[in-house]
């Protein structure tokens, strides 16, 4: 990604190692937002990988005799759900599917769109007016709606929503990379390379992707919160995770009976993504200011 | 013009003519251009902007786009075919054997790589050596081109250095798989005046030192007095006047060649008045019949509406492209 793992792994003692990723990790250390959505990221990250060795409990095991018990009780400090089982374990253990659900398709739409959007930006003529009007035509649909459509023509469940996350989210990644693309293209740096022998995939690889890895990343980060949202969106519809599997989106739909006896409880999936999305997009917010050198 | 030169050239090229696709319809951005060059010579390419100077560089390197280009004529470099080239043949001919020094070295330069891996990497293009290797010689290179500090300079970024110091590590880059030939394309225009001298200093220099030829355009007419064997004016795609630089810029011989002399400011004295020629450049989609300068020429006769006149020997390795540059040449 950087300019060092695109060099080869050659060692090279003539060069000091200051990269521009370094340089980036310095610029968002000295922000203070930045750093916070970060370290909570991480911390849910880390106890939902970890969920089974940090749960006090097990996800689908509860009892109708403690059904709904408010938050503070002890042994369960989350109070339990409709069903007697501990919020708390589930709240983990469905942060597993969440994320998953949210970070996976937009790895996927990264490297599906970009790589449509970079070979549409470099190539241009019929290649790029074929990619770009496939992705428009994606792209004329309100995202929310097209996710439900091939969710529910899919069938719920993991791979079925994984899928239609992933094709909502590659049309404005092609589009990115490809304006990206094209504006580079035309940069003299490019006519340089070329004049010194660099062949189509050389300047590709090393000075298209060098240059719109920073932007189409961001952009990508951007797009972590809403795959979240959509994710829980669609299990809340009943067309992602399926009961009894843990997830915040169908956690939230099966505790909305509960809204008025246990109004907390019922709002704390929701506080969940809320808490991710809103940290994945500051920190892309934070990333881009960082990233940006000129 | 092969009398000039009395060893076989290093560069030949015959009828170079370019065409492009505009929206506006095919224009002719380079019309049957030809000279030759010969090892170790430098060529000056002098005229205004959009005379072609600049399209005659990168038609030798072929890095016009090709789907909305057409190229006719022949290039021959040391007696290969350029045109003919392959994919294969041409990468490596672009680089090593060819290098090209681009206006604006702030732009020519990727931002997100340092100044010594983009070196380093054409090196390992051309010579198929490893990374150290390369390294090393981007520092040879770099001191080569009196960079000072050039070890910590490997390592910095293009935005890092200053505009004289790119053009000089551009020269760099350039020159590090050893080329035949040197195409500069206005190399010390986007430069401060001061740094334009050091850098065509550097330049002359390296370009004796070497012992490559180099294609040198600019603008400026002192610039190009200061480097060139020969020069060669161009005006609207094609070469109107070319001989020994002494020559072509103490004696013009073609009406537009004097107009763009005596309209530069060296000598001027302040107060006075700059001649300037009347008119401009021809549009290059919608050309004038005959002699393409006719029109802002003081000296033109009807005929000159009538032919586009053929280059002509006016001494020793000289030409001209005016039929009345007999009587002009007084």
């Amino acid at each position: 990604m950087s300019a060092d793992t695109l060099a080869s792994g050659n060692a090279m003692p003539l060069r000091a190692s200051r990269g521009y990723w370094s340089g980036v990790w310095l610029r968002l250390r000295r922000d203070p937002v930045s750093m916070a959505c970060l370290t909570v990221l991480v911390l849910i990250i880390l106890a939902s990988a970890f969920a089974p060795l940090i749960a006090p409990g097990d996800p689908s095991v509860g009892s109708v005799a403690r059904r709904l018990r408010p938050v503070g009780t002890p042994g369960y400090i989350l109070g339990t759900d409709e069903l007697g089982r501990d919020m708390l374990t589930r709240l983990l253990f469905g942060g597993r599917m969440s994320l998953t659900m949210g970070i996976l398709p937009v790895a996927l739409a990264l490297l599906i769109g970009g790589t449509l959007g970079t070979i549409a930006g470099f190539v241009g003529g019929l290649t790029n007016a074929i990619i770009m009007r496939a992705a428009d035509i994606l792209f004329a649909f309100p995202s929310v709606l097209l996710a439900v459509a091939i969710a529910g023509a899919l069938g719920a469940g993991f791979v079925n929503s994984l899928v239609a996350l992933t094709v909502v989210l590659i049309p404005p990644l092609i589009r990115v990379s490809e304006s990206a693309t094209t504006q580079v293209r035309s940069l003299d740096f490019v006519e340089a390379a070329r004049a010194s022998g660099a062949g189509a995939f050389t300047i590709i690889r090393v000075h298209i992707l060098g240059n719109i890895m920073g932007p189409v990343l961001v952009y990508a980060s951007s797009l972590l919160s809403v795959a979240i949202i959509m994710a829980a969106g669609l299990s809340f519809i009943g067309l992602g995770a399926r009961p009894p599997t843990p997830e915040w989106g169908l956690m939230l739909n099966t505790l909305r009976n509960s809204i008025y006896s246990q109004p907390l409880i019922a709002a704390l999936p929701g506080v969940m993504i809320f808490i991710v999305s809103l940290s994945f997009n500051l920190l892309s917010d934070g990333l881009r200011s960082a990233m940006d050198v000129k | 013009m092969s009398a000039f030169t009395a060893r076989e050239p290093l560069l030949s090229v015959r009828d170079l003519t370019v065409g492009f696709k505009t929206d506006r319809g095919p224009i002719t951005a380079l019309d049957r251009i030809s000279f030759d060059l010969g090892r170790g010579e430098v060529l000056g390419l002098i005229g205004e902007s959009g005379s072609g100077k600049s399209v005659t560089m990168r038609a030798l390197l072929r890095i016009l786009p090709q789907k909305r280009t057409t190229i006719s004529g022949s290039i021959l470099m040391e007696g290969r075919d350029v045109l003919a080239l392959k994919r294969r043949e041409l990468a490596s001919y672009r680089g090593n054997d060819v290098a090209m020094i681009f206006q604006e070295p702030s732009l020519a330069f990727d931002p997100v790589f340092t100044v010594g891996r983009q070196i380093a990497e054409t090196v390992v293009r051309h010579k198929q050596c490893s990374w150290d290797a390369a390294y090393a010689r981007a520092l040879e290179m770099l001191e080569l081109v009196r960079i000072p500090s050039a070890k910590s300079r490997l390592d910095n970024y293009p935005h890092e250095m200053s505009g004289g110091m790119r053009q000089r590590a551009m020269i760099a880059l350039a020159l590090a798989c050893s080329p035949k030939l040197l195409l500069a394309d206005e190399p010390t225009t986007a430069l401060d005046a001061t740094v334009q001298i050091q850098v065509i200093l550097l330049l002359r220099e390296l370009q004796k030192e070497l012992g490559m030829a180099t294609i040198f355009v600019t603008h400026d007419v002192g610039v190009a007095a200061e480097i060139s064997d020969r020069v060669a004016v161009m005006y609207a795609g094609r070469i109107v006047e070319m001989g020994s630089a002494a020559d072509v810029l103490k004696s013009p011989a073609h009406p537009y060649a004097r107009g763009l002399l005596s309209s530069t400011i060296h000598g001027a004295m302040a107060g006075e008045r700059v001649e300037a020629i009347p008119g401009m450049p021809p549009d290059l989609a919608n050309m004038p019949s005959g002699c393409a300068f006719s029109p802002r020429c003081a000296m033109a006769m009807p005929e000159c509406r009538n032919v586009i006149p053929a280059p002509a020997s006016v001494g020793a390795g000289r030409s001209a492209a005016c039929i009345r540059v007999g009587s002009v040449a007084a």
